[in-house]
């Protein structure tokens, strides 16, 4: 959306508003590329009463693991430009929600997602849409940093290199890793392999990695764990910076981090269901001040307040 | 410290201070660290003896026929009475048919090995696994046999315009071992691109990577150790093998091109083979020649193996 024109290798110069519900067209039709011509307004962006601005529209959603229920009923949107905060109690299923937002889970057999997952008013889950298509248009960072065991300037390269993209690729690498604050650290030694890097380097080479691509919304689960304190800022400093831009969504078990960088917050909690299930559902939802000020629920303020782990 | 215990019994001693000693001479322990060392040791032996079995018969051998005749000489009838002891035909006839052994078992190997890892369902992969591993122990004297009863005339109807002449065939030989090895570079394999780290996978799959592109451009080379380390293992197998290529190849020591593939040739495992079952003395220079050859295919495998470990060292992609 605030894309500009002259960083899009991939695409032609977006007409504004923006459209994303080219979706389903497969990933190898250039013409289709972040589509423009074939813009259906889908209901429930009516039934929103014509708020357009959320990039995901999640709609009761629950995910199972072989038949065991892990998360459910969740529902809320997730805002353009923002950065949306999942936390909550280990397991409760923050990760899961997440990888349901790029199709990730697609990948975990015995993975099942029930409910409505909307892309700028595009059912995520349609019977036309290319997961492989979604993940370049949704990029995700890991806990742990997985650079690939290639050159620094190879692990920029690999996303575009894989899409087909077409541009001069030093460029495109410079951009994106300039874009994540590592382009000082590194531009004397983009040949050399990405293992000889701080993991604080590692995982902003993982971000930049994602930005090479294009995304239109990022997600990061728990990007900072593994990081210490100061590589852990800088991280944020970059997200606080790459929300101009896109929309990010970020999982992580850092009180301090979700009420610095966040701007909407959305809490998990684990249940036991009529199956004895441990199930994890949204508590609470909404602005990141109110989560942390005025909780609306007993079980945030706990929480949030470190009372209980 | 002084207050906690910290000896194996927990235990104190009566004048109050930590007993830091064991609490028992633990022979038990001594025990299974002389076994296990034994054990090392007796491997060890057996390769030194294998090696100096090889070598001091090839001093005797050396002691008549000059090396330089010996390695580039191009005539091979050791047995003969005005014997010549060129050793390029069969080392030849070895090459020939471990290059046609690989040449299927490298691709059909590996296509396996990147299915198996990253396409089979588990489903598939129950069933696959257990049939390559039962071929991968199939004797190889029933390979033989099919290789010269079954391999040659179907390759005979199929490609009827190559100069077919006698039951053995250098190729037929080569692909019958090739089809051998094919589970050996398809497992190693295998189980070498199964070890990569999922993170890797998914880092490629997040940045829109199809599966082939996944596999291809972040598991198999993060895996490249490993395949490679698959094929010198099975070259090492296809210079090796004996049976098969005494039942298919022939036994006929001539010096042809890698390309005639119905021509019936000798190869170094075949001629060591046929030789030391024949009736020869020790000290003459028959006997001698078995061992000089012997020694000859140690040193080549040798050589390959440490080509690899090279390659290995160029090519590694390290991951933690
Ligand atoms: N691949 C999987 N297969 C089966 N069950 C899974 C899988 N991944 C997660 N689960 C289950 O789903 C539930 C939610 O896990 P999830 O990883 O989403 O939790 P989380 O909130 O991210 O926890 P954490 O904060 O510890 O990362 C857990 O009970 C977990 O056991
Ligand atoms: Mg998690």
């Amino acid at each position: 959306m605030t894309q500009e024109t002259e960083i899009t290798p991939m695409t032609e110069p977006q007409p504004e508003p923006p459209a994303h519900d080219a979706l389903s067209e497969a990933a190898a039709d250039p013409a289709a590329q972040r589509g423009v011509e074939t813009h259906v307004v889908p209901e429930h962006r009516e039934r929103k009463g014509g708020k357009t601005d959320a990039v995901f529209h999640i709609d009761g959603v629950g995910v199972s693991y072989s038949g065991k229920p892990a998360v459910r009923d969740v529902t809320f949107d997730i805002a353009e430009n923002e950065i949306t905060a999942l936390i909550g109690p280990s397991g409760c299923g923050k990760s899961t929600l997440l990888r349901c937002l790029n199709r990730m889970n697609d990948l975990i057999p015995g993975c099942e997602v029930s409910g409505h997952v909307g892309f700028h008013g595009e059912d995520l889950y349609g019977p036309r849409v290319d997961p492989v298509r979604v993940r370049t248009l949704i990029g995700m960072v890991f806990q742990k940093p997985n650079p690939f065991p290639k050159s620094i300037y190879d692990n920029i390269a690999f996303g575009p290199r894989v899409l087909g993209v077409k541009g001069d690729l030093d460029e495109i690498v410079e951009r994106a890793l300039r874009r994540g604050a590592l382009w000082d650290d590194v531009k004397d030694r983009l040949k050399d392999n990405a293992y000889g890097m701080s993991g604080g380097q590692q995982q902003r080479l993982c971000i930049a990695r994602c930005l090479a691509i294009e995304p239109d919304v990022i997600l990061m689960d728990e990007p900072c764990s593994a990081l210490d304190p100061i590589s852990t800022g800088k991280i944020e400093d970059l997200m606080l910076e790459l929300k101009e831009r896109y929309s990010i969504v970020i999982v992580t078990h850092n009180m301090q981090q979700a009420a610095r960088v966040s701007d909407k917050t959305a809490f998990f909690t684990v249940e036991l269901s009529e199956e004895e299930h441990r199930v994890g559902r949204v508590v609470e939802f909404d602005d990141t001040e109110k989560v942390f000020t005025n909780p609306a629920d007993p079980r945030t303020e706990a929480y949030v307040t470190g009372k209980v782990g | 410290m002084a207050g906690r215990d910290i000896t194996a019994s927990g235990s104190r001693a009566t004048d109050g201070r930590p007993r830091l000693e064991a609490v028992s001479p633990r022979y038990g322990e001594k025990a299974i660290f002389a076994l296990l060392a034994l054990c090392a040791a007796i491997s060890v032996a057996t390769t030194l003896a294998i090696v100096i079995s090889l070598i001091v018969p090839s001093i005797g051998f050396f002691g008549e026929v000059p090396f330089a005749d010996f390695l580039f000489g191009t005539d091979w009838a050791p047995t003969f009475a005005d014997a010549t002891f060129g050793v390029l035909p069969i080392v030849v006839g070895t090459l020939t048919v471990t290059a046609w052994a690989l040449l299927v078992a490298i691709p059909v190997g590996l296509l396996t090995a990147i299915y198996m890892a990253e396409y089979a369902p588990t489903r598939v992969r129950r069933v696959v696994k257990p049939v390559l591993e039962v071929l991968e122990g199939m004797p190889t004297v029933a390979i033989g046999l099919f290789a010269l009863y079954f391999a040659r005339p179907l390759l005979e109807d199929i490609f009827p315009f190559l100069p077919w002449g006698g039951p053995f065939a250098v190729g037929v030989a080569g692909i019958a071992v090739g089809l051998m090895i094919v589970p050996l570079v398809s497992s190693v394999a295998d189980d070498a691109m199964r070890s990569v780290p999922a993170g890797l996978r998914e880092g490629a799959y997040a940045l829109g990577a199809t599966k082939m592109k996944v596999s291809a451009r972040v598991v198999f080379p993060a895996a490249i150790s490993g395949i490679v380390a698959a094929i010198v293992l099975a070259a090492s197998r296809a210079i090796g093998e004996t049976m098969v290529v005494l039942l298919a190849a022939g036994a006929t020591p001539q010096l042809v091109a890698p390309w005639d593939f119905t021509e019936s040739i000798q190869t170094m495992t075949a001629f060591i083979g046929t030789t030391a079952t024949g009736d020869i003395a020790t000290g003459t220079i028959t006997y001698d020649t078995i061992f000089a050859v012997g020694a000859l295919l140690f040193v080549m495998t040798l050589a390959m193996n440490m080509l690899a470990i090279r390659l290995v060292r160029r090519f590694r992609e390290v991951y933690e």
